[in-house]
């Protein structure tokens, strides 16, 4: 693995023979051999190899009808524009070509790909592509369109509101093709989400209408973007908001456990302003389905769970009847494991609470050490939350006990400590909870069952000899379990003042030999106090406290309500807010972003072999340019394109040339750079290849126009370059 | 929205990738296993999705392979894990099995489908029948290039227009799953019915079915008197064929299938069951020498029913050996990489009993911790003819408003246990 880190840090070239296999077959005059030669070079790429310096070779086949080999050339364009983006200027004429083709399967080919290359000069020429494709009579077209417009936002913000494309996206939703019609609601979201004041998905009653219509007729997928746009959809007033409720419900019949969870996300925004009546109608039907998400694909019923969750803390009367459907497979995952048993506290109530406590039991006599600790945890959850169980519960923690599994013991000991904390009248346990004692190694349950001692003190006939037992390790113990001792002695010593050699060495201890400061300035509080008066300390110490309520976390209200807006997203699974996974400064989105273009130019630049390649390529570039324009120019027919022509022939090599040059500084750079060129042929041999397998290729195909055949202004940006 | 999709093999090296927005650095896939393998350590639960560094790592496994999506956005979960399901589903349709080999030699039309299936990180069309349409192992000759299919973006998007069958036919299966848990003491304690209609459609033109179930629901809104029994569904799922808003209303299950093979819903009871198998075992452990299993199975359904390949796994300790076993019916036999002896049954009739004693002897010498692993006993069996919860198909009514052909449905039911589990109780020790 440690090499494959490596080896991907530093993409490996492709051994030297195997690229100048590859080229001379790219280069080949036969059709059948440059298609394979693609081929292989796709499976090269994918194996992880560096085949960006057959980038010129490659772009020679993209003027094709073969649409196999079409597509593999545009994906390789795809994957490489970023380390050549000056070459990427000899792919515009094919691809706004292409987006003319008669066949919509092309004309979307060519739409999507030229989004995809991030490169500026591509970003250049899109805008006459998109707008045409943006009207196109096919919707399988249009709906690519759609999203490539969201592509373009993302590059360049003002090419794309100059031209109008919003607006133009923004009719789109009054598509006649749902599909055109979700696709377009999706890259409007997504415009809105990356720049909100442009405002890009506002709904109003009439895009409403719409919304709802498409709704029915889109697919899985689209059903998602318009729920999640409806979610987001402040109604204006009860009756609207009624009316989508009503439109969105036959969505929970849907197969697609998405679709089903964003359409319970619109009922439940929606129902805080639905009238009482309707909202426990909702409420009702929204059970089934929800129920139904548990038996989808565990991945999927994870997030279900860990949406429920959040559900169940703002109503938790949804699912009071379905505790069955929660109980744990013992083939289910753990994730979903852990899941189930939070949701399953969470509905646990007076007529349920047998079933639960048989099945808790059950859990905690499992093997999987988290899953039997988070069971026993909640045995004593269950306790606190139900007192009519309690007793129930606390004799099933004592079976557990009894068992004297070691984790399992520890984790009850916690628990009932818990539970003395809020019911009194279970003295009578003590010493089976003290018989554990020595097995006890982790300092929560030796915590908890020094407080249980301390605080039933004039109860337990041996409490000094049980708590002497710790004092012998004393300064070995954690801290958390120090300070239980100390106050654990201090009360033993107010309860029972025979007590008070104990107390003694324990402040002591806690005074002389302690480093830790709380340890030591608890034990001189309890000095202080005890010494000055022994009432006040009694007063203090052994004051009642308040009876807990509940040990089942619960969120806050305001995290929870902004939760409950995020449902289905990665935020109601991480039960965190969006901003504290999305991340700021270094792990920012925009410094992701950068992180992500940097790593492609550092691919670029780093790689000696991928440098010579550039250096090299630069000769190559100009052969290219040279025989392929200077065949098509005659076939234009127009003087004038010539010139312009030539220039950006004799411009492009230089700056293709540029991302190399701080590299090739370092010697042994160069000497691979010779290497390199020492081995393969010939740069004139090389050439020659070109030569033959693009006079194949024009032949084959029709010429490529030139730029200027397309619109003036486009011609005047290429003649504005130089 | 994803922003990167990835196929890695078991050690988390990458077998293909495709970057949909190149908005995060393809190399933040490396830290995938790193980051996996610091979960394990933690906990056994590790979640299908964390988030490490501002990057969002969404997984599922599948044979030897991870299927990773990447996104740094709050992105929508469910819709990106199950895009990823859906993605071994289409590519197991393509290629029969999805794994490392698969993926390795189909990488061509592999980068085509993630193609069509997801643009700009946003899934677009699933339905492996379309896009088997347009997207072929075959290449494609020169003169005839392939054109999107209409359905692909049409508002019927799983049916294309213009198929053609001599003989009209549907064949419905009414397929009832039974998912029972039952406690060592026989206290039933989950129980539920998972049923689905599934059908084989070989229908031409662009028909427009209807089918008509015993539904409580629907008879009770419509005032309709019930002949027999009535079943009411807990929670329905419809296949995207059919129209939601109708069933809505009036419960009427409207719709113009897809083509072929295809689940047009599934629904869920949870009404008590009595358990159609119900399995008794005694266990008798004589520490150190040998371990004794006593079962008793019996049928409890009518008479003039039969449950076929019936299979009752009962787990048995890892280290046993030297099995003996004694049957009145079936064979039985020890699987010990399963660590489990398996009693099946061809035929199991209606109200019939069977026993079966199985001894093991076990090494004198154990382990200090005891075996607590707590593996139930499973069953299974299928039962034609049969559906447990008395669903059953009134009608369906096949109309093609230009053709007009006659047409033939045939239905078909049957009932099998799925998640069947019964728990062992604990051994007698002598």
């Amino acid at each position: 693995m440690a090499a494959n880190r490596i080896r991907s840090m530093f993409p490996v070239a492709p051994r030297k023979g195997e690229t100048f296999e590859l080229r001379t077959g790219l280069n080949s005059q036969f059709a059948h051999e440059r298609k394979d030669a693609i081929r292989n070079t796709i499976a090269a790429m994918t194996l992880g190899k560096d085949v960006s310096a057959l980038f010129p070779d490659i772009i020679k086949n993209m003027a094709t009808s073969d649409l196999d080999q079409k597509k593999l050339v545009y994906l390789y364009l795809m994957n490489y524009a970023k380390t050549h983006p000056d070459l990427c200027i000899l792919a515009v004429n094919t691809f706004v070509q292409d987006s003319e083709d008669p066949n919509p399967l092309i004309r979307a080919l060519a739409i999507r790909t030229m989004g995809c290359i991030r490169v500026d000069k591509i970003v250049d020429y899109m805008e006459e592509p998109l707008r045409k494709t943006l009207k196109d009579e096919s919707p399988y077209v249009r709906k690519t369109a759609a999203i490539c417009v969201a592509k373009l936002f993302d590059l360049n913000q003002s090419l794309c509101l100059e031209n109008g494309f919003l607006t133009t996206l923004q009719e789109l939703i009054g598509d006649s093709n749902p599909m055109v019609v979700a696709n377009s609601v999706t890259a409007l979201a997504e415009i809105m989400e990356a720049a909100p004041e442009t405002e890009a998905l506002l709904v109003t009653p009439a895009t409403l209408k719409k919304l709802l219509m498409a709704l029915n007729e889109c697919t899985e997928w689209g059903r998602i973007t318009i729920l999640t746009t409806l979610a987001e959809y402040k109604a204006q007033d009860v009756k609207e908001a009624e009316h989508i409720c009503e439109r969105v419900v036959p969505q929970f019949q849907h197969v697609n456990p998405s679709v089903v969870l964003a359409a319970v996300k619109v009922i439940f925004l929606h129902m805080k302003v639905i009238s009482p009546e309707l909202c426990r109608q909702y409420i009702r039907k929204m059970a089934p389905p929800l129920v139904t998400l548990v038996s989808s694909q565990p991945e999927v019923q994870y997030v279900a769970l860990r949406n429920i969750n959040l559900l169940l803390q703002k109503q938790p009367d949804i699912l009071t009847k379905e505790m069955r459907v929660f109980f744990c497979k013992y083939n289910d995952p753990p994730y979903v494991k852990l899941e189930k048993l939070e949701i399953m506290i969470r509905i646990a109530n007076e007529k349920n609470v047998d079933q639960l406590l048989m099945e808790l039991k059950e859990y905690a006599l499992e093997v999987d050490m988290d899953f039997v600790r988070r069971a026993v945890k909640a045995i004593g959850q269950t306790a606190i939350k139900i007192d009519a169980a309690a007793e129930r519960c606390v004799n099933v923690l004592l079976e557990l006990i009894n068992t004297k599994v070691n984790y399992v013991v520890q984790e009850a000991i916690v628990v009932i400590k818990d539970i003395f904390r809020k019911y009194p009248g279970y003295e009578g346990i003590i010493p089976t909870l003290c018989k554990s004692l020595d097995e006890l190694d982790e300092p929560n349950a030796r915590g908890s069952l020094i407080w249980i001692i301390g605080e039933y003190a004039e109860k337990i006939n041996n409490a000094d000899e049980l708590l002497e037992t710790f004092m012998e390790g004393f300064k070995d113990e954690y801290t958390q379990v120090q300070l239980q001792l100390l106050t654990a002695a201090v009360k033993l010593f107010l309860k029972k003042p025979q007590s008070q050699a104990l107390v003694q060495k324990v402040l002591q201890c806690a005074t002389a030999e302690c480093d830790n400061p709380d340890i030591r300035d608890r034990a001189y509080v309890y000095w202080r106090l005890l010494s000055k008066d022994p009432e006040v300390a009694k007063a203090i110490i052994l004051s009642d406290k308040p009876p807990i309520t509940s040990t089942i976390q619960s969120l806050p209200m305001g995290l929870l309500d902004q939760l409950l807006g995020e449902i289905s997203t990665l935020a109601s699974v991480y039960h965190k807010p969006p901003e504290t996974f999305v991340g700021q400064g270094r792990f920012g989105a925009d410094a992701v972003q950068k992180r992500a273009i940097e790593e492609l130019q550092r691919d670029a630049r780093e790689n000696p072999i991928q440098a010579s390649a550039a250096a090299k390529e630069g000769q190559n570039v100009e052969n290219l340019l040279d025989i392929d324009f200077d065949g098509a120019v005659p076939a234009s027919a127009e003087a004038s394109g010539a010139g312009g022509l030539e220039s950006l022939v004799s411009d492009t090599p230089v700056r293709a040339a540029s991302p190399m040059s701080p590299t090739t500084g370092p010697g042994n750079n160069m000497d691979d750079l010779m290497g390199l060129f020492g081995s393969s042929s010939p740069p004139t041999g090389n050439s020659g290849n070109g030569l033959n397998g693009f006079e194949g290729l024009n032949l084959g195909g029709s010429p490529p126009p030139p730029p200027q055949q397309q619109k003036k202004s486009t011609n005047e940006d290429i003649l504005g370059l130089f | 929205m994803a922003s990167a999709l990835f196929f890695l093999d078991l050690k988390g090296k990458t077998l293909l990738a495709r970057n949909y927005r190149g908005d995060i650095p393809m190399s933040a896939v490396e830290k995938f296993p790193i980051l996996l393998l610091e979960a394990e350590e933690e906990s056994s639960a590790v979640p299908p999705c964390f988030s490490h560094e501002g990057i969002n790592y969404l997984y599922i496994r599948h044979n030897n392979l991870y299927v990773l999506a990447l996104t740094k956005r709050n992105s929508n979960a469910t819709e990106i894990l199950l895009f990823l399901h859906r993605i071994v589903e289409v590519f197991t349709e393509y290629f029969k099995e999805l794994e490392e080999e698969s993926i390795r030699d189909n990488f061509v039309i592999i980068y085509e489908l993630l193609d069509e299936m997801m643009d700009f990180g946003y899934p677009q069309t699933t339905e492996t029948k379309i896009l088997q349409e347009y997207i072929t192992q075959e290449s494609h000759k020169l003169e005839i290039q392939a054109r999107p299919p209409i359905a692909v973006t049409n508002a019927v998007s799983w049916r294309s227009e213009g198929i053609r069958y001599r003989k009209n036919e549907v064949f419905l299966d009414v397929i009832e799953s039974l998912n029972l848990l039952v406690n060592s003491n026989g206290n039933v304690l989950r129980s539920e019915i998972l049923g689905a209609i599934k059908m084989k459609c070989y229908l031409s033109g662009m028909p427009e079915l209807r089918l008509g179930l015993n539904d409580k629901v629907m008879f009770e809104s419509t005032g309709r008197t019930t002949r027999g029994k009535a079943i009411e569904m807990e929670d329905v799922k419809f296949h995207q064929c059919v129209r939601l808003s109708r069933f809505e209303n009036d419960r009427t299950i409207s719709f113009i299938p897809p083509d072929g093979e295809f689940e047009l819903m599934s629904y869920r009871l949870n009404t008590q069951v009595k358990p159609l198998i119900w399995v008794e075992c005694m266990i008798e452990s004589h520490s150190g020498s040998r371990i004794e299993y006593m079962l008793k199975a019996k049928a409890q359904f009518k008479r003039r029913s039969t449950a076929n390949n019936v299979e009752i796994i009962v787990p048995v300790p890892d280290d046993a050996d030297s099995p003996r076993f004694r049957t009145n019916i079936g064979s039985v036999h020890y699987a010990p990489e399963k660590s489990a002896i398996i009693w099946k049954i061809k035929q199991f009739g209606g109200g019939k009993e069977f026993l079966m004693r199985a001894e093991l002897g076990l090494p004198s010498v154990k382990e200090a911790e005891p075996e607590r692993k707590k593996r139930p006993i499973s069953v299974k069996f299928e039962i034609p003819y049969f559906t447990t919860s008395g669903i059953q198909v009134r009608y369906l009514k096949i109309i093609e408003p230009k053709l007009q052909y006659p047409s033939l449905p045939w239905v078909r039911y049957i009932s099998c246990a799925s998640d069947y589990h019964v728990r062992l109780p604990e051994p007698t020790q002598t």
